[in-house]
């Protein structure tokens, strides 16, 4: 999780209150990404047990303490800007399961399958450029969230136009074998292609 | 709302007998003043046909394409080449703007062929490229002119005078994202402003500035996005997580 190093960043910038802590992260983050008070006030206390962060006064309420980043606060964050996240993607993408599934299923037409979750993942995309649309050209932060999202849906998009390629390419393959269901031989000269 | 675009079961064959192309089969289309549609299809879908056809540069083997209400083919060629001057603004890929003119000269060229006074046909051309925040190069030429610059001159050049269709084939070219984003902005606020819009692209991302994403597939509509609700269903998501 990033929080830690997103609260490092904004404090690296000069001490700051927990409750300015919040709606910095919020407003830098697009506003698209909410965060309780309940978790800037637990993330608080882990970095200053790792000694990443101090208060200027150790008695009081801690959302009401201001905070600064130690040496060690900032070299941590340093580290953690440069360390690639992880890219390795879950063994098991619940797109490429179902696509897969398709091709197994007789009688099933892949292609419309495939469009189906094209359309899905556009109308999502739509969506995210409507936040782009009404918010102002110079909302940085806001545009950088929503590029983030539009360019990972727009790889799902070209991963379904590339299984359309291939599947259009795969060799026409004979009629699902209803001999074996029916468990009776097929009337061979019936099937029509 | 005025349909600016219709295609009425448009069909277009190439060619005959055994090498016999259906580039485009029983399409039915119709875009509205305000609203910007993006195209999308592979590679040989009847895309570009069917940008060429509603533009009526080429015309359709069978069906009915109503311009502004207008069927185009009730009207002589002569009309039809007015109509296309006066209602249709087309920006490619390329830009096509014509390297000896000034870029003003490029987008008053429409409007001095259909016989408008050189002195009109300057104030509406300045008046576009204002629109497009060009003003100012109206006098370089386009080699003098960069990429984006172009682009805006070429699209200041189809939405000049009283442009009821916008058509636009890839009209982000080799731009890169961000500025490939400006031209969408742009399409897009010039459709808002009155104009139906027909953009063709292969790209998802450029597609999805569109109010309406109509998918073909060998000559077929196949599929269309419904409206996009607000950008608030996506923080409503958020909130849920």
């Amino acid at each position: 999780m990033s929080v830690p190093y997103a609260l490092l960043a904004l404090l690296s910038e000069g001490p700051k209150y927990g409750l300015r802590l919040q709606s910095e992260f919020e407003a830098r983050t697009g506003e698209v990404w909410p965060l309780n008070v309940g978790q800037v006030y637990t993330t608080l206390q882990r970095l200053e047990r790792d000694g990443l962060v101090v208060a200027d006064d150790s008695e009081g309420e801690r959302l009401k303490k201001r905070y600064r980043i130690t040496a060690a606060g900032a070299r941590e964050l340093g580290e953690w800007l440069r360390t690639p996240p992880d890219l390795v993607p879950p063994p098991r993408d619940e797109l490429v399961i179902k696509v897969l599934v398709a091709l197994q299923v007789p009688g099933t037409d892949v292609p419309e399958i495939l469009q189906t979750h094209r359309r899905h993942v556009i109308e999502v995309m739509q969506r995210y450029t409507q936040v782009k649309a009404v918010a102002g050209q110079d909302d940085v932060a806001l545009a950088l969230v929503a590029d983030a999202e539009l360019f990972r849906l727009e790889a799902i998009v070209r991963w379904l136009d590339a299984a359309d390629i291939r599947v259009k390419q795969l060799p026409a393959t004979a009629p699902p074998p209803v001999a074996d269901i029916r468990a009776e031989p097929a009337p061979v000269m019936e099937v029509s292609r | 709302m005025t349909r600016a675009l219709e295609l009425r079961n448009v069909s277009k064959t190439y060619g005959s007998g055994p090498s016999e192309v259906h580039a485009l089969r029983e399409v039915h289309l119709s875009v509205e003043r305000g609203e910007l549609v993006a195209v999308m299809g592979p590679s040989g879908s009847g895309k570009s046909t069917l940008l060429t056809i509603a533009g009526s540069l080429e015309e359709a083997s069978d069906g009915q394409v109503l311009v502004d209400g207008v069927d185009l083919a009730t009207v002589s060629r002569s009309e039809q080449a007015k109509m296309r001057r006066r209602w249709i603004g087309y920006v490619f890929q390329d830009f096509n703007l014509l390297p000896g003119l000034t870029a003003l000269e490029n987008v008053t060229l429409p409007l001095e062929l259909d016989g408008i006074p050189a002195k009109r046909a300057r104030d509406v051309g300045l008046e576009a490229m204002e629109e497009l925040d060009v003003a100012e190069r109206a006098g370089r030429y386009p080699d003098e002119l960069s990429g984006g610059e172009r682009q805006r001159v070429a699209i200041a050049r189809a939405i000049v005078g009283d442009r009821a269709l916008l058509l636009a084939d890839e009209p982000t070219g080799a731009l890169d994202s961000v500025n490939g984003e400006a031209v969408m902005r742009l399409l897009r606020a010039a459709t808002q402003r009155g104009v139906a819009g027909v953009v063709v692209t292969h790209e998802a991302q450029l597609a999805s500035w569109a109010d309406r994403v109509i998918f073909l597939r060998d000559g077929h509509v196949v599929d269309q996005t419904m409206a996009p609700p607000g950008p608030e269903s996506l923080l409503a998501a958020a909130d849920r997580r």
